[in-house]
């Protein structure tokens, strides 16, 4: 069942929402990376939440007009229209009041949501409200939709795709280098409310597939994910997309697999199982990698002040550095050195009169920059320069 | 008419007030601390929380299912910390990493197990049911009086005073440390003070605020009461003690006035059936937020 | 100051004993290179001491360090030869302006108060003596007539001699400034430098970050030159010399001042 999801053998249906997910998630994952790196991904929040009422509002006309007011795309277009407005507002809050950006999108999210709720609790009160079936854009749901409006979606998608391929240019100028973008005379602002745009329409044509609550994950995890793989630019815009498309793909075919399957979770969760294992595993990022190159960073410090600390007969303050010394067989147990220990701390002391001398002059500006502590010098300098330098010391340092 | 009103609008207004207020509380001190979305953040995992508690003790019982939401809210939280340290990654993003992938297990959860016969479902959890806490033993306001009747209050009201008792204990209590190091975090930490462990106790209290009023009310009030008050009241004063108890006074109003407006104003423009009370307060917590915006005396930063 | 190499426990533990605040071995690491590397130092009680290097060196890391505001990767601190935990009361700070949040709804008198919420403790009343203490503070500073005012509708000058002002409330033995005078003008820095010598008068030992090589030798009895790690330390006469400020400054201080001669007089 499942690899007939995944190969796309569900039915005509399934397999539109399964390819129209998968071109929306590599939408989001791109668009989402521009928000992400703006450091702005939760006002992708606040807009999806800004939708409901725009919903409502949009059935209620509909209804008033005489239709039956379960048109996806006239749905849609109120959502759009109550997101625009929404984001409106935490514009406005940011920038005219003194409310920082995180309060301005909570608050616009949860009155929204809550003016939505409202809406919904009218609709239900009307004739024609009773099967509305809003409550799908809470979740998603793309189970027993109509072939018109799997049409709607997998067309929008590529659309919103397209669009997203088209403004790639700026909107990564705007969101990996701001200052080039002005100066080669790129309006910043404009750029935003086009990024902006591309966000709003991509969250309203995920409405019906991921739901409101959840649309804002296929924004944010893929390029999450993504700045754990690499640190260039372009590359996390990609990973992103793929990250992106593979969860929309994904979780669009299972859940087509069983009804108790809501589209929006499983998509969410395909994307999260992802980026677990990112965080986890990455070899730059990751927490495994990160722990392991703190511990054995510390150990090297402590080493170094140790033989430091050695070679000019000073006293070793720290037990941690006695521990340290004495497994390495440096010194024994009582504190005195052995004979490697003080070849070891004369070496250290060597290293680091040269680096004084390296750090303090101007010649050797960009060679001072690899000083961390802990760099034997010869890995930096040739040994002309080490004799240069050894000239400067006047009085080599003798281990006592 | 007071029969009824104290029967049936008494106990609602009285439990959205306190819920009101219970929220607000901390949510000024995330809101100076730019945390105001943890409040978003512990609302959502709410859901997947009491989902866990009722699937591993099959009851729907108050006790399990306070501390399954309790456990998920410090799980999201220390989670969120986790990703952004670990991770580096700015907190709004990790936090919406965390909370949008726990809120959609807990929908997993719930559509995979058998919950048709209790009472637990997606939407009860966003907007509560705040017009079902009614007092039935009540007779009259004398009923007020009577132990009697007393003890036929919706245990939801005897839940969320207690929970206001809590929080507001720990800000009288933690005042000083918490504003300080709010204002100066450098500086607490030279004076001793635990910033660490104290802002995770805030996010907690936080989430006995969300957790306690999520049952009765759902977490769009619990989210709209962390943020709009306590923004609205920063727009009027430029004191710390003034802006907590402005917002007290804005969540009161709100609560209040939206329950008056969903259950009587379809009444006045004529329509039947009354709309949601939690939609409603957040929506007069909105119009309030608003009115601070455009007129408050210290709505700019340089006012 | 003291940089006399110590070469064993005793007498070193005596040393610390002995200053206001010792550092041994510091090491601080913000991720794979180190901000500061095995520092040493060594208050001298009664005297105000300069840290000074360039951008970047580790200024506000060597202070924080100290302070336990941050966990540093190796280190020692003591304070009057005690742990610093039991010494809290002993110590004033005032940290570098961008920890601060400007928009934080508090007044300026407010902010004084808060040197003293250690003595006060959690719930302790603040009663007229320490309203009045406060005031005497902002006084000293020259900041009376803005006691109401909210904190972030000063000007930074202003906001910097209100931060000294909550450092003298807390009423210690050490006082340490991180950069007290950026971003001030010379009449305000004049005021400043009063009131730090006056408290080095009465027998106080101040530490602080100083970017102005010209005044350090007016305004300091001993210097600190740090680069990542300590370049130099001791009294102003013998350690601000040319010599050891272009070992601490790379080199490039030739460019950055007109006048070298002058440095050590
Ligand atoms: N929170 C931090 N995270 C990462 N790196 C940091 C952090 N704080 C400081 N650093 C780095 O540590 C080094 C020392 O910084 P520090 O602030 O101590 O310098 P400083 O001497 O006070 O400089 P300045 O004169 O500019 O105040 C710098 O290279 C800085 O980039
Ligand atoms: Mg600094």
């Amino acid at each position: 069942m499942l690899a007939d999801a995944l190969l796309l053998q569900l039915g005509y249906n399934a397999t539109l929402v399964a390819i129209g997910a998968g071109l929306l998630g590599v939408a989001s994952g791109v668009a989402g990376t521009f928000l992400f790196l703006r450091k702005r991904a939760l006002v992708s929040d606040a807009i999806s939440h800004a939708t409901l009422p725009g919903v409502g509002l949009a059935f209620v006309v509909m209804v008033a007009m005489g239709g039956e007011g379960r048109s996806l795309f006239g749905l849609l277009l109120g959502a759009g229209v109550s997101a625009a407005i929404g984001l409106l507002c935490v514009h406005w809050l940011t920038r005219r009041t003194r409310l920082g950006e995180d309060a301005a999108i909570g608050a616009v999210l949860s009155v929204f949501f809550g003016f939505g709720v409202v809406m919904l609790t009218v609709i239900q009160t009307m004739n024609a409200g009773r099967q509305a079936g809003l409550e799908g854009f809470l979740l998603g749901s793309t189970a027993g939709m109509l072939r018109s409006d799997a049409i709607l979606l997998a067309v929008s998608a590529a659309a919103v795709l397209a669009l997203v391929l088209i403004l790639r240019r700026p909107l990564a100028l705007a969101a990996f280098d701001p200052g080039y973008a002005e100066a080669t005379g790129w309006s910043l602002p404009r750029i935003d409310l086009a990024m902006m745009g591309i966000v709003l329409v991509v969250t309203v044509v995920g409405l019906k597939v991921v739901g409101l609550i959840l649309i804002v994950a296929l924004l944010i995890v893929p390029a999450v994910t993504a700045r754990f793989w690499t640190e260039r630019a372009d590359h996390v815009v990609i990973i992103a997309g793929v990250v992106g498309g593979l969860s929309g793909y994904v979780g669009a075919a299972v859940s087509a697999t069983a009804p108790a399957l809501p589209t929006g979770p499983i998509v969410v969760l395909v994307g999260f199982g992802i980026f677990l294992f990112s965080l986890l595993f990455s070899p730059r990022r990751g927490v495994l990698a990160s722990v392991l190159t703190h511990l054995r960073y510390q150990r090297r410090v402590h080493v170094r002040q140790g033989l430091l600390a050695l070679a000019q007969g000073q006293p070793i303050y720290e037990a941690l550095t006695q521990r340290l010394l004495t497994r390495a067989g440096l010194i024994l147990p009582d504190g005195v050195p052995t004979a490697e220990g003080q070849a070891a701390a004369s070496k250290a002391l060597l290293d680091e009169t040269r680096w004084a001398i390296v750090r303090g002059d101007q010649a050797y500006a960009l060679a001072a920059t690899r000083y961390d502590g802990l760099t034997p010098i010869e890995t930096v300098l040739t040994p002309d320069q080490l004799f240069e330098i050894d000239a400067k010391i006047s009085a080599p340092e003798v281990v006592a | 008419m007071g029969a009824e009103f104290v029967a049936l609008s008494l106990p609602p207004m009285v439990i959205g007030v306190l819920v009101a207020i219970a929220c607000a509380l901390p949510g000024n001190f995330l809101l100076l601390r730019r945390q105001a979305l943890i409040g978003d953040a512990i609302s959502h995992v709410v859901l997947p929380g009491i989902v866990v508690a009722f699937l591993l003790t099959g009851l729907v019982a108050t006790g399990p299912m306070l501390l399954g939401a309790a456990g998920a809210a410090v799980i999201a939280v220390v989670a969120i910390e986790a990703v952004r340290r670990l991770g580096r990654i700015e907190s709004g993003a990790a936090m919406g990493v965390i909370f949008t992938a726990m809120f959609a297990g807990g929908v997993l959860l719930l559509e995979q197990s058998d919950t048709s016969n209790v009472h637990l479902d997606v939407e009860h959890a966003l907007y509560g049911n705040l017009e079902s806490l009614i007092w039935l033993d009540a007779t009259g306001w004398a009923s007020l009086l009577d132990p009697v009747a007393l003890a036929g209050l919706p245990v939801e009201l005897s839940r969320m005073v207690l929970a206001l008792i809590v929080i507001a204990l720990f800000l009288w209590l933690f005042w000083r440390p918490l504003a300080l190091s709010t204002f100066d975090e450098d500086f607490a930490r030279g004076l001793g003070i635990r910033t660490g462990p104290l802002g995770l106790a805030l996010v907690i209290m936080s989430a006995i605020a969300a957790v306690a009023a999520f049952d009765a009310v759902g977490s769009i009030i619990v989210i709209a009461m962390f943020i709009c008050p306590p923004a609205a009241a920063r727009m009027m004063t430029n004191r710390l003690g003034h802006q907590v108890a402005w917002s007290c006074l804005f969540a009161a109003l709100a609560a209040v006035l939206g329950y008056v407006l969903a259950g009587y104003g379809p009444l006045w423009i004529g329509a039947g059936a009354s709309v949601s009370a939690a939609g409603m307060i957040a929506t007069v917590s909105g119009i309030i937020l608003g009115v601070a915006a455009v007129a408050g005396p210290h709505r700019t930063r340089n006012s | 100051m003291n940089l006399t190499l110590v070469t064993d426990h005793d007498t070193d533990q005596a040393v610390r004993a002995a200053s206001p605040l010792a550092v041994r071995g510091m090491t601080v690491s913000y991720g794979q290179t180190p901000a500061i590397f095995s520092v040493d130092m060594t208050l001298r009680t009664g005297a105000m001491t300069a840290i000074v290097g360039p951008n970047g060196a580790g200024k506000s890391t060597l202070l924080k360090a100290a302070l336990g505001v941050i966990t540093p990767l190796a280190g020692l601190v003591t304070v009057f030869g005690g742990a610093m935990a039991d010494m809290r009361d002993r110590i004033a700070y005032v940290p570098q302006r961008t920890s601060v949040d400007w928009d934080f709804p508090v007044r300026v008198i407010d902010v004084v108060m808060m040197g003293m919420y250690r003595r006060l403790g959690l719930l302790g009343r603040i009663r007229g003596r320490h309203r009045a203490l406060a005031r005497d503070c902002l006084d000293r500073v020259g900041m009376t007539h803005f006691a109401h005012r909210q904190i972030g509708q000063l000007s930074g000058g202003q906001q910097q001699r209100v931060f000294l002002a909550r450092a003298l409330a807390q009423q210690a033995d050490i006082y340490v400034l991180d950069e007290p005078f950026a971003g001030v003008d010379a009449a305000t820095e004049k005021a400043i430098v009063a009131v730090l010598q006056g408290l080095r008068d009465a027998g106080k030992t101040v530490l602080a970050v100083h970017h102005d090589l010209a005044t350090v030798p007016d305004y300091f009895d001993d210097v600190v030159l740090l680069n990542t790690q300590v370049v130099a330390a001791g009294p102003v006469a013998d350690t601000f010399t040319e010599e050891n400020l272009n070992a601490a400054y790379g080199g490039r201080l030739t460019t950055a001042r007109a006048d070298p001669e002058s440095v050590a007089g």
